[in-house]
């Protein structure tokens, strides 16, 4: 069929044109770029941090004192205060964001699903400084008004018990959980409706309902992806500033209860960077950037050994 | 695929050309404090129509001010709170020429409440303040509150403390007030537009800790005296240093620098001064500029507004709730001008 | 046949999703609601064409802050949408376990840093060795934030494309870099187009990265080099104030944005939905 001409030259050529090799090298290159970018990122976090890590080094994990004025830096409440909100919105975005995606891939007539689906995803696009205003105007008062209601069904725990003043890690967990949720959704849709009819088909041939099918044949099929979306969305929670510092009480202290105020480390940088002077305040601020860094690394670490290790073998 | 590219394509095309066309005006530009951001975009939007300068203001904070024009990202800088001594090294050290400080409004914080029942503005003791914030006063009818506000009924409920949690210009006007009245405010927190507050919630921004007031029974907060009369919100009296319980206003204000000696290099707080009339949680914004500008467009357009800031300008101050500088301040700067290259 | 409690398991899974819709849903309507109601019935031309007044003169508007806006999200997208996919593409397609595992959670990484971070080391990267503010720092900035949301979504969407499609085009002869040029990508289009959308859509509503870097400006910004006004931040500055008038604006700006967002992703499905959604 097609007569190759022959020598090594001619074979490079030919091994060029189809384009194997440069679609190979472009797209290598562009991985590398990422990871040059997060490199540079991390190093020049380390680099402007420098005097708090030399004054305080390892304590600075575990102090809870953040007097800008005695010069008294410790990372420990804002750890606390970005763990607690971030997990209490993957607790409630997870089962709703999944729920809505399996009724508008599964359920929803197409034209309907579209049309519902476009809407989600302008969740994404509210800027997060109106989800701040929101949160004042709307989210405290009405969390006001809920509160008696929740603590009457979940106020015996200590989750959820002390006075509640609005602002609370409480409230940025709503928030978040707003604000994230447009990821899950639209993400496991998409995957969702992926997931070949023969799938689907054999399950129900099978004498499945349409719940079992869903549940335990197309969902595990799209594992991958929507373990993608979680992990997008649970990106954004930890970094989201503007809309989490309004309604967080912005409180530097560790409280075990969810109604109680907090802090997180990129509500405290958004805060505070902007006022502060002298080396040791601005280094701390990044180096609480170094910790979130750091922080990110062990969630997903965690994560991902969570989702290794129930893995069922489904995914393409 | 292609058609997606050509298309940005053709926009980036559009968007290049149309910067390349537009005329290019003097564009100075400037970084600071928000309390006086109102004020200072109708002075630069008016000195624009007359002199075709453009002056950029952002309102970054005024850490962030200072740190930009020690940078030179900034042509000057605004600060609510003047430089410390090591700030000024820095900027001479980076800069190699000296900055100046031209006070330009006055501004003062004001207590605001949300107590069920009580509509009056309620009187405030320097004790009562620092108590309240220090954590040490935890409820309405303590003492303290209740013999400064004999015809008021005050309930026995725990008091709810917010402050700000972003830094700024208004908590240092704040708690530079509680450190002079307060020798316990000032070894146990001090001073600075951030500090380790004892007690409370933090609000962000002024519309924060309104915000909370507004919604939490039984708190009390601070605000900028503007923030307070544009929303028309209560706010209380505070005793200064004469022992007369005054409310804020412009006058009163402008009384606390009438009072104050003013150094040579303008660095001054008027937190708590002395003299009748006077509010004792005032204090000046200042304007940071270079004493050495290599562009001479640029420093023709400086000097240019700040002579007409102390003379046209002052008299727009009262419109936007900002109270004006005194005459002795005003004729002082003039001089001043002069020094900068 | 079927048991009366696999039925009732069925019914009431199945209605349960429905609920999640329709909170989902809800929410977003009553945020468009209150939007509008606050923002939009208040929205005049004076909006789209005249700069920003100072307070107490009415009639000022943030048609430097659209173009400001416009100017950088475009040149955001042109970073971050192809270094995004462009990695999609070799993480779905080529990447070895090991490697990719790397790149995957350094995107991950990348995705958590809050927005103000990466403003910060815009600026000290870009604005401090430059000695201003500018255009350019400002959309490197969005940009970076792009990167990780393309990559991720990229590889998803990819990766859900049948490998039966990419078998039956290599049993044709098609070289790898042509099956993935001709058929897996326009397979996955639906999904692709869904995550650029994503992606703008945030970014667009995006301020801290702005604040150090396009910083802000009251006039017509020129070129890439002056800084330049945009719609968050100017949200967030009159959102902040003490003035009604400027807090109108705010709301209504923030409207606007919505709206814009809206006629973006609009515009790019009609324009792609010709082809269709191939992969059903």
């Amino acid at each position: 069929m097609n007569t190759r001409p022959s020598g090594p030259v001619s074979a490079l050529w030919q091994r060029l044109r189809s384009g194997d090799d440069i679609a190979y090298v472009i797209t290598l290159t562009s991985a590398l770029t990422i990871l040059a970018l997060t490199a540079l990122l991390v190093f020049e976090l380390y680099k402007n941090s420098a005097v708090p890590r030399h004054q305080f080094g390892w304590s600075f994990l575990v102090t809870s004192t953040w007097d800008p004025v005695a010069g008294q830096f410790g990372a420990l409440p804002f750890i606390y205060g970005t763990v607690v909100t971030s997990t209490l919105a993957l607790f409630m975005a997870i089962p709703l964001g999944l729920g809505a995606a399996i009724f508008l891939a599964e359920l929803a007539p197409s034209r309907i699903s579209n049309a519902l689906t476009f809407l989600i995803e302008l969740l994404a696009a509210v800027p997060s400084v109106i989800f701040g205003l929101l949160g004042i105007f709307v989210l405290v008062p009405a969390l006001i008004a809920l509160e008696p209601a929740i603590r009457s069904v979940l106020g015996w725990t200590p989750l959820f018990s002390g006075p509640f003043y609005g602002v609370s890690m409480f409230s940025a967990g709503v928030v978040l959980t707003v604000m994230i949720i447009p990821f899950i959704i639209s993400i496991s849709r998409e995957v969702i409706l992926a997931v070949p009819a023969e799938q689907r088909d054999g399950a129900l041939a099978l004498g499945a309902t349409k719940w079992e099918t869903t549940w335990d044949v197309v969902i595990p099929f799209a594992r991958q992806g929507i373990m993608g979306s979680i992990f997008l969305a649970l990106a954004r929670s930890l970094g989201e500033t503007m809309a989490v510092t309004v309604v967080i009480g912005n409180d530097p202290a560790i409280h075990a209860s969810l109604f109680a105020p907090g802090y997180s480390i990129a509500a405290v940088i958004a805060n505070e960077f902007a006022e502060a002077t002298g080396d040791l305040y601005l280094g701390s601020l990044i180096e609480l950037g170094l910790v979130l860094f750091g922080l990110t690394i062990v969630i997903n670490g965690l994560a991902r050994v969570l989702v290794l290790s129930t893995t069922k073998k489904g995914a393409s | 695929m292609t058609r997606r590219i050509f298309i940005v394509n053709a926009g980036l095309a559009t968007a290049f050309t149309m910067g390349a066309a537009c005329a290019q005006q003097v564009l100075i530009n400037a970084a600071g404090a928000t309390f006086p951001y109102p004020m200072y975009s109708k002075w630069f939007d008016e000195y624009h129509k007359k002199a075709g300068a453009q002056i950029n203001y952002s309102s970054i904070g005024s850490g962030g001010g200072i740190a930009q024009v020690t940078a030179g990202t900034v042509d000057f800088g605004a600060s609510d709170g003047p430089m410390t001594d090591e700030q000024i090294k820095a900027f001479q050290d980076k800069q190699g020429s000296a900055i100046l400080h031209f006070p330009t409004v006055m501004g003062a914080d004001v207590p605001v409440y949300n107590i069920p029942g009580v509509t009056a503005a309620l009187n405030f003791t320097p004790e009562a303040l620092a108590g309240i914030f220090l954590g040490k006063i935890t409820k309405w009818d303590d003492p303290e509150l209740t013999k400064a506000n004999p015809g008021v009924k005050l309930p026995s409920s725990n008091i709810v403390v917010v402050h700000r949690s972003d830094g700024s210009g208004t908590t240092y006007i704040w708690v530079d007030y509680l450190c002079k009245v307060s020798k316990e405010w000032q070894t146990k927190v001090g001073r600075g537009t951030s500090v380790k507050w004892p007690v409370g919630l933090g609000g962000k921004g002024n519309e924060g800790v309104s915000g909370s007031v507004q919604q939490t029974a039984n708190s009390i907060g601070y605000v900028e005296l503007i923030y307070a009369l544009q929303n028309k919100m209560t706010y209380g009296k505070v005793k200064n240093a004469a022992g007369e319980f005054v409310q804020a206003s412009l006058a009163g204000v402008t009384a606390a620098a009438a009072t104050a000696s003013m150094p040579d290099d303008f660095r001054v707080s008027i937190t708590n001064a002395p003299g009748k009339g006077v509010y004792p949680i005032s204090s000046f914004t200042w304007l940071l500029i270079p004493s050495k500008i290599a562009d001479p467009a640029k420093k023709k357009a400086i000097t240019g507004f700040l002579t007409w800031m102390m003379t046209d300008g002052q008299k727009m101050t009262a419109a936007l709730s900002y109270a004006p500088l005194p005459q002795a301040v005003v004729a002082k700067e003039m001089k001043e001008i002069a020094k900068i290259q | 046949m079927l048991s009366v409690r696999r039925r009732a398991v069925n019914a009431v899974m199945l209605s349960l999703t429905g609920v999640c819709t329709l909170l989902a849903v809800g929410t977003l309507l009553f945020i468009l609601g209150y939007l509008f109601v606050h923002g939009g019935t208040s929205l005049t031309m004076n909006f789209f064409t005249k700069l920003p007044t100072p307070v107490g003169e009415l009639g000022g508007g943030m048609a430097n802050a659209l173009l400001g806006s416009a100017k950088l999200l475009l040149l955001a997208t042109c970073i971050g949408v192809p270094i995004g996919f462009l990695g999609g593409v070799y993480l779905a397609e080529f990447g070895g376990s090991s490697f990719s595992f790397v790149v995957r959670y350094t995107t991950d990484l990348l995705n958590g840093v809050p927005s103000i971070v990466i403003g910060i080391f815009a600026y000290t990267l870009i604005v401090l060795p430059q000695g201003h503010f500018s255009t350019l720092s400002g959309g490197l900035a969005l940009g970076v934030m792009m990167i990780p949301i393309a990559i991720r979504s990229s590889e998803d969407f990819l990766r859900a494309v049948p490998v039966s499609l990419r078998e039956g085009a290599m049993a044709l002869g098609a070289s790898k870099a042509k099956t993935i040029f001709t058929v897996v990508i326009p397979a996955a289009k639906a999904g692709l187009i869904t995550g650029i959308m994503l992606n703008v859509a945030r970014v667009a509503g995006e301020t801290a990265p702005l604040i150090f870097t396009a910083f802000g400006n009251r006039y017509w910004s020129t070129g890439w080099e002056q800084p330049t006004a945009s719609l968050p931040v100017m949200i967030y500055t009159y959102a902040i104030s003490p003035y009604a008038d400027w807090k109108q604006q705010a709301w209504s700006a923030g409207f606007v944005l919505l709206m814009l967002v809206l006629t973006i992703n609009i515009f790019a499905r009609m324009i792609l939905s010709k082809r269709g959604h191939a992969a059903r």
